[in-house]
């Protein structure tokens, strides 16, 4: 079979087999704790409300935050017991947010829940209310809105839906044991967006380094109206959206614009999974799967409550292996440092991975040798070194000519620089200065006025 | 407990700056040793003279310039040896100090050091030898191979145009002390392919251009690429990371005119070589192909596929 994928990218982790040997294998593993905090800003987009109070008594499944405008969606409690705190909490470098703090009774009580039944049966048109009223959100790490994904402009048309089963992040399995234990879930998820949104085809895409998934796909893809695996070379960033595009359908989305422009919608195979959950039993997003590895007595795979702490998760695994330098949520490419252990999870939370004190040593930038390295490795197809150097040099509208904003932050580049310099970050940081002056000069255009 | 808060990546490819340079002077390892073994212990000392000049020098300047010191990279070290294999056996000791301390300072330190010479600095040097002192530096001694013979001096076989194919293959002619033995030329050339220092894209394009070139301007287009310094030039000099262009394509254009420039000087100039020439124009011109080069980024084509 001919093996789809995109142009340039890289291994990361290549002979450490990307960091997943330690939990590829693992059968997921129901965890519940003690007590949860769920955030309410756990979707790009407008935070939920809180709509409980200190004392409340909760069961699994209850609305805690109604969502705060169209691109928000509802927050459920996780677990059932009391409301101990409704309090804001500092959280990943974003500010304070609003949280809601509950400690389990063990009941397992869950609230009513109302199915909607067969993914091929169901009314379409109930299909994305009840995605918005689960509260999913996209569970690959972005956490945009799924029901504002799948509602589009007026005139734009779908034809192909595809699922990313790439995974193409470093440690993480998460995703990988959720298609070998819940393959048909995935289908049916996908099956139900396709009938609300009358898609012909859905794709499942997988890196051919998980043989086993790809077989248990395809074995529930089989007899599925318009669904298909395709098999996908492994190499990173394939499970990046333009990249997965680009791989599938040979299609490229616009620079700045949306797949949907090229009659595309990417979920994620946790996303479709949730959607099925949703329509099926009726039941809303309050638990998902998550890697945890690293410097970990036991690595584990763990279905956990949303909100879980952090702590809690390293303690279900055996504790810590070795003195932890740096935690983060996510693959080792684009995960995200958390400051402390306390830190909780959220709905988009796909794997902690714990580094010991010498993985965690930053380095130090030394001269760009102009080893062409960046360039080979850039997905985009973009020149990190030039962009660089206008960074370096606060020069905004230089990076800005560069194309920095086409740079999506996957951080290829500053992987394979040999002289270890900061690419990633300072394009992170070009990118957040370029769009607050969008943002600052789009205000004082308003103000003129 | 104490969490390090950083953004991603958090992970980094083994390989460094400083073990990209230790993989060239593995790949030059070959040429080096069929060097001293060809012309003896007046190579030997001649290799190690422009070495230690070259490391020293570099770290004299950015003691005095209160720089980082970054001779640990290797760097200087490699230039230090190209500049060493690019001199005859028999050359003065004092040229490869020259040489060596032309290259670091003026070429490499001078413009801002590791990664901001335009030039490539053993060869900018040793195009300062050619033209200072152009007997010392065209003066060959026959490879001894330690038989005991006394050296014989005698002319580059790119001027004479008289040794067999073989000879010039196997390194048994009068030239550099690195440029004699193609066949350690070429075991450099995939150490460097093997470790993925360099892509396949200068050396072949380069050689290709001359074997071409040569051809149309009616020379012998085997005894082109086996004479001279092409290979060297095209395996350890010409790609020389920082003076030539980052994107493959511009690497093939960078190598195209190369030998262009090689195959025009040796036919139509006064010069019988003309690798140093061509490498150093077409370092030149580096910025120029990448500046204008039309890069193809995603999404931005002018024809995205609508299918």
């Amino acid at each position: 079979m001919l093996k789809k994928t995109f142009k340039r990218g890289i291994h990361p982790l290549h002979r450490q087999g990307s960091g997943k040997n330690a939990t590829k294998n693992l059968p997921i593993e129901n965890y519940v704790s003690d007590s949860v905090v769920i955030h309410m800003s756990m979707n790009i987009g407008a935070p939920a409300v809180p709509c409980v109070k200190k004392g409340d008594h909760v069961k699994i499944g209850q609305v805690i935050g109604t969502a705060g405008g169209f691109v928000s969606v509802p927050v459920h409690a996780s677990i059932a017991g009391e409301v101990t705190a409704v309090e804001p909490i500092p959280y990943l470098g974003t500010g304070n947010v609003t949280a809601v703090t509950i400690k389990n009774d063990f009941s397992d009580e869950w609230v009513e829940l109302h199915p909607l039944g067969s993914v091929e049966n169901v009314d379409p048109s109930l299909v994305i209310p009840a995605i918005r009223e689960a509260g999913i959100t996209g569970m690959g790490g972005a956490s945009f809105p799924t029901h504002v994904k799948l509602t589009f402009k007026e005139g734009a048309v779908c034809d192909t839906i595809i699922v990313n089963g790439a995974e193409c992040e470093t440690h993480l399995t998460a995703d990988h044991r959720l298609m070998l234990e819940n393959s048909v879930r995935i289908v049916d998820g996908l099956r139900a967006v396709m009938r609300a949104l009358i898609v012909p085809k859905g794709i499942i895409a997988i890196e051919d380094n998980k043989p086993d998934a790809i077989a248990a796909m395809q074995k529930a893809a089989a007899g599925r109206i318009g669904v298909q695996v395709a098999v996908l070379k492994t190499k990173y960033p394939q499970g990046g959206e333009k990249q997965l595009i680009e791989a599938v359908s040979g299609r490229q989305v616009p620079s700045g614009g949306l797949p949907i422009d090229v009659g595309v919608v990417v979920l994620n195979v946790g996303t479709c999974a949730a959607i099925a959950d949703a329509v099926i039993d009726g039941m809303p997003l309050v638990s998902r799967v998550c890697t945890v590895t690293g410097c970990v007595k036991e690595p584990k795979n763990l279905r956990i409550p949303v909100g879980t702490i952090v702590e809690d998760m390293i303690g279900a695994c055996g504790g810590f292996s070795e003195d932890p330098g740096k935690i983060f949520f996510g693959g080792a490419m684009t995960g995200i440092a958390i400051p402390n252990i306390q830190t909780p999870t959220a709905k988009s939370t796909n794997g902690v991975v714990v580094f010991n004190e010498a993985e965690s040593r930053s380095k130090d930038e030394s001269p760009c040798i102009r080893c062409g390295k960046c360039v080979a490795a850039c997905p985009i197809g973009l020149n990190p070194y030039q962009i660089k150097v206008a960074a370096d040099a606060s020069d905004f509208a230089a990076a800005e000519k560069l194309h920095v904003m086409d740079c999506m932050l996957c951080g290829s580049c500053a992987y394979m620089c040999p002289a270890r310099r900061w690419l990633t970050p300072s394009f992170r940081f070009a990118k957040d200065k370029i769009v607050a002056e969008r943002k600052a000069a789009a205000a004082k255009g308003g103000s003129d006025k | 407990m104490n969490l390090r808060i950083s953004t991603a990546p958090h992970i980094h490819h083994p390989v460094t700056t400083q073990r990209l340079m230790i993989y060239v002077l593995l790949a030059l390892l070959p040429t080096t040793a069929v060097g001293i073994y060809a012309f003896g212990l007046p190579a030997l000392m001649l290799l190690a003279i422009s070495c230690v000049t070259a490391v020293l020098s570099e770290f004299l300047w950015q003691k005095i310039a209160k720089k980082r010191v970054l001779i640990s990279d290797c760097s200087a070290l490699v230039t230090g040896l190209i500049l060493g294999l690019n001199l005859p056996a028999n050359a003065p000791w004092w040229l490869a100090v020259i040489g060596s301390a032309f290259a670091v300072l003026l070429v490499k330190q001078l413009f801002g050091g590791l990664g901001d010479n335009f030039l490539n600095p053993a060869m900018a040097a040793r195009a300062v030898l050619l033209a200072s002192w152009p007997v010392h530096m065209t003066s060959f001694v026959l490879p001894t191979f330690f038989s005991g013979a006394d050296a014989v001096t005698g002319a580059t076989p790119l001027a004479t145009k008289s040794a067999q194919l073989m000879d010039l293959f196997m390194g048994n002619i009068p030239g550099t002390i690195g440029e004699v033995s193609k066949v350690a030329i070429l075991l450099g050339l995939l150490i460097l392919l093997f470790t993925r220092t360099i892509t396949w894209h200068i050396p072949f394009t380069m050689v290709a251009s001359v074997f071409v070139f040569s051809w149309l301007f009616g020379a012998d287009p085997v005894y082109a690429i086996l004479s001279g310094g092409v290979l060297f030039g095209a395996v350890f000099m010409a790609t020389d990371y920082v003076t030539n262009p980052m994107t493959a394509s511009g690497k093939m254009i960078y190598a195209a005119g190369i030998g262009l420039i090689i195959a025009v000087i040796r036919q139509f100039g006064a010069y019988p070589e003309g690798v140093t020439y061509g490498i150093l124009l077409m370092n030149i011109a580096t910025p120029l192909i990448d500046r204008f080069l039309p890069q193809k980024i995603y999404g931005r084509q002018k024809e995205v596929k609508k299918a």
